[in-house]
């Protein structure tokens, strides 16, 4: 602490009743550290997202199971890494606190996957094999085929499969993955001759 | 001492000019061009795209830890150029019960320029007189003769792109050259003309060739409602404000919530206005020769509803009762289909430039339909940047075909099979929207709340706008050619059409952002608010140069208009001091 707080820290305490009635009435607001503002962003926004990354929304357990679904949906393959690599849990934990409608799908389908695999497995899905997971994510990620008592796993399943596609997707891995080639500096000439022709166009 | 706590400012300024926007950004241009001294108020802050303190342009959706999902600040994204949105704090409407407005505002230096789409189309000769062609509505008080001067002069001073295409009532401009066509525009182009529905390149207001030296060439990087660093689009603060400050005529004044006009009770005539600076909460006003509002369509039917005075009981310049009243909005109805032929797209950058390179203009005679007026159609599509939403729904595509290896499987899933899919249906989505003139109706009006403040204790907007058949009607029409237009295309629409149940797909009013008409203009004082040069009939130093005035919107994006007519109220200005008669 430094000395001209110790002071002030003393004033008000040591001392009692030592506070102007103006103070007394209204306590400051707590004291946050100073938010650096990044480009392109208003102040508001840049306090709005340093309070959100504070935050924590999924419980270690929670996060475990997000991350191994992310992967399940997109694995590393031959051209790019996995969901997880690309940073997607990271990217979901953050959704769920910009977008609070998300949670409650989100934490409720959680538990209900971990309730189908206690009653299925005797463990939470986390902690279950890799072929249980499998079997358990079979009944719920296909929703032309998934039986009617699955539907609430399809819903969940449905949003884990958009949010960790959006997410690896928008990462830069994701990105080049895609294979897109815009946003930087350029002419536009048209569509490219070999593209017209395969067209006919 | 004074118990408000007033503050007076002791100059006379040749005019104040309420809002940055379009309008008013180029009656701020012009009259410090032609000389006078000018105060230029904004409610809300600075904004300049080319200091990085702003800038979005060029980011990439991880720089953005929603990658650029929308907020309620940005409601186009968080990386879309425009402050404030249909939900501000502090700052409230409604709408009574049964009837619905959504009101878009952009809170910053230039106003909603810098969310705008940017496509600048003139009215054509019928969209001034569609009251005595058609038999419902009203004609204007000037025809296209009036304002085609003026959008040349705007062609010129802001730059424009575009075809000439002598097409019926879509006046060709002075353009710089249009973009080249993408391949899926090129498709619709080809899959239109079999339906007989035409497709020309788009008019917009990027700069494809550099027009001079304070801005520069467009890049093609698709992202002109992020603003641009180079100057090459069309945003009021970039274009029009910021000049107009260089000439050292021009006093901007940002974070000026304005409560009202003030009026001197002897003469009648405007003596300035009373703002509230949002930094401070403190009351300052500002003295002018001459008020020209340009606060946008609502917000300056507002600002006059309030400005109430013994002389003036029913709020300035309403003495015909008419403020408020007629307002409209462009009617918009989309659809979206996926385009089988464009899977498995070889990659090249096509971002083009920020929005569509063609669009249809109206091209049938409403005399043969069952709705009395027109509308456009703009398209989107392509290999854009992905961002927040990108990849949502593979659950209902993946299922309906077949897979690289000619095999079908479960729609859904997940793995690689997965992951694979999302690189296969990249860019290989349509969308159109219609974007239609609808019939203003005295009975859609905003009104002053008789209960309700804003947090800076200004009695804020009640709607009350419904849409009629005629738009209902229309958007039908729009659905119709949408998957005729999809099918001749090979493409597969996404969802289920918009039927009568939701009004077929019509948007909410006010949520295409073309609203106008809350001041029109006209000959006759008792059924009109201003005369034809946007002067109020009541108070001769008093005007509005934002869409207020219109008394129809055409199926036309009206900035370009706001621009020629704004231009046009600015030169009489100039005129009517230089003859003594301001």
């Amino acid at each position: 602490m430094k000395r001209r707080d110790t002071l002030k820290a003393l004033t008000a305490t040591a001392f009692g009743a030592a506070v102007l009635p103006a103070e007394a009435a209204a306590a400051p607001p707590p004291q946050a550290a100073p938010v650096k503002v990044p480009g392109g962003r208003l102040r508001e926004e840049a306090v709005k997202d340093a309070k959100l990354m504070a935050e924590r929304f999924f419980t270690a357990s929670e996060l475990r199971t997000v991350t191994i679904l992310s992967d399940f949906i997109i694995p590393a393959d031959s051209k790019s890494g996995s969901a997880s690599a690309a940073g997607v849990p990271a990217f979901i934990e953050f959704m769920m606190k910009d977008q609070p409608a998300q949670q409650t799908p989100m934490r409720g389908g959680l538990m209900w996957l971990d309730s189908q695999c206690t009653k299925r497995f005797g463990k939470k899905f986390a902690d279950c094999g890799r072929n249980n997971q499998i079997a358990i994510i079979d009944l719920i990620a296909y929703p032309e085929q998934a039986l009617k008592d699955m539907k609430p796993g399809v819903a969940f399943f449905n949003m884990m499969r958009n949010l960790t596609a959006t997410g690896f997707f928008t990462s830069q891995m994701g990105i080049k993955d895609l294979g897109y080639l815009g946003n930087v500096p350029n002419k536009w000439e048209g569509v490219p001759a070999d593209v017209l022709e395969q067209y006919g166009l | 001492m004074n118990l408000f706590n007033i503050k007076e400012q002791p100059q006379v300024y040749d005019a104040v000019i309420v809002g940055s926007g379009a309008g008013g950004g180029m009656a701020a241009y012009v009259l410090a061009k032609a000389g006078a001294k000018v105060c230029l108020l904004e409610a809300g802050g600075y904004y300049d795209p080319a200091d990085p303190k702003y800038i979005t342009q060029m980011k990439w959706p991880y720089e953005s830890p929603r990658r650029g999902a929308s907020t309620q600040l940005r409601p186009f994204g968080d990386f879309d150029a425009a402050w404030g949105g249909w939900d501000i704090d502090g700052e409230p409407y409604s709408a009574v019960k049964g009837t619905d407005f959504k009101w878009f505002r952009s809170r910053m230096l230039g106003g909603r320029t810098n969310h705008w789409g940017r496509i600048s189309l003139r009215f054509g000769p019928d969209d001034f007189r569609r009251g005595s062609l058609s038999g419902v509505g009203d004609d204007w008080p000037i025809g296209y003769d009036d304002m085609k001067p003026f959008y040349d002069k705007v062609d010129r001073l802001v730059g424009i792109f575009g075809s000439v295409e002598n097409f019926p009532n879509e006046p060709d401009g002075l353009f710089l050259p249009a973009p080249k066509p993408r391949l899926h525009e090129l498709m619709l182009k080809k899959a239109a003309a079999n339906i007989g529905v035409p497709i020309i390149p788009s008019r917009m207001a990027m700069l494809t060739q550099k027009i001079n030296d304070e801005r520069g060439e467009c890049f093609y990087c698709h992202q002109c409602n992020r603003g641009c660093y180079a100057y090459a689009d069309f945003s009021a603060s970039s274009v029009l404000c910021k000049p107009a400050v260089k000439t050292g005529n021009t006093t901007l004044i940002n974070g000026a919530m304005v409560r009202e006009v003030l009026t001197d009770d002897k003469t009648g005539l405007a003596t300035g206005v009373s703002y509230v600076d949002v930094a401070t909460m403190q009351e300052k006003q500002i003295r002018a020769k001459t008020v020209i509002l340009g606060a946008s369509a609502c917000e300056s039917a507002r600002l006059l509803l309030n400005s109430k005075s013994p002389r003036f009981p029913n709020g300035l310049a309403n003495t015909s009762g008419v403020v408020g009243k007629y307002l409209n909005d462009s009617t918009g109805a989309s659809r979206g289909a996926f385009v089988p032929a464009l899977m498995d797209r070889k990659r090249y950058n096509e971002d083009g430039v920020g929005g569509m390179h063609v669009y249809t203009p109206w091209w049938l005679d409403n005399k043969k339909l069952d709705f009395p007026r027109g509308y456009h159609i703009e398209y989107g599509g392509g290999m854009g940047m992905p961002s927040y939403g990108f990849g949502f729904g593979m659950e209902g595509m993946n299922g309906k075909y077949p897979t690289r290896n000619g095999t079908m499987k479960p729609a859904g899933g997940y793995g690689a099979g997965l992951k694979d899919d999302y690189r296969r249906f990249y860019g290989a989505y349509v969308g159109m929207a219609g974007r239609g003139e609808p019939v203003p109706l005295e009975t859609n009006y905003c009104e002053i709340d008789p209960e309700k403040v804003d947090k800076y204790g200004i009695p804020v907007l009640r709607f009350h706008y419904k849409w009629s058949d005629y738009e209902i009607k229309q958007a039908k029409h729009m659905q119709d050619t949408f998957e005729q237009i999809i099918s001749s295309m090979g493409g597969v629409a996404t969802g289920p059409k918009p039927d009568a149940s939701t009004n077929y797909g019509l948007a909410l009013p006010g949520q295409i952002i073309h609203e106008v008409g809350t001041v029109r203009m006209g000959n006759d004082p008792k059924k009109s608010a201003l005369n034809s040069y946007q002067q109020a009939h009541d108070v001769k130093n008093l005007f509005v140069v934002d869409a207020a005035p219109f008394v129809s919107q055409g199926d036309k994006n009206v900035t370009w208009t706001i621009l020629a007519s704004s231009m046009r109220t600015s030169e009489y200005i100039v005129d009517q001091v230089k003859k003594k008669n301001l």
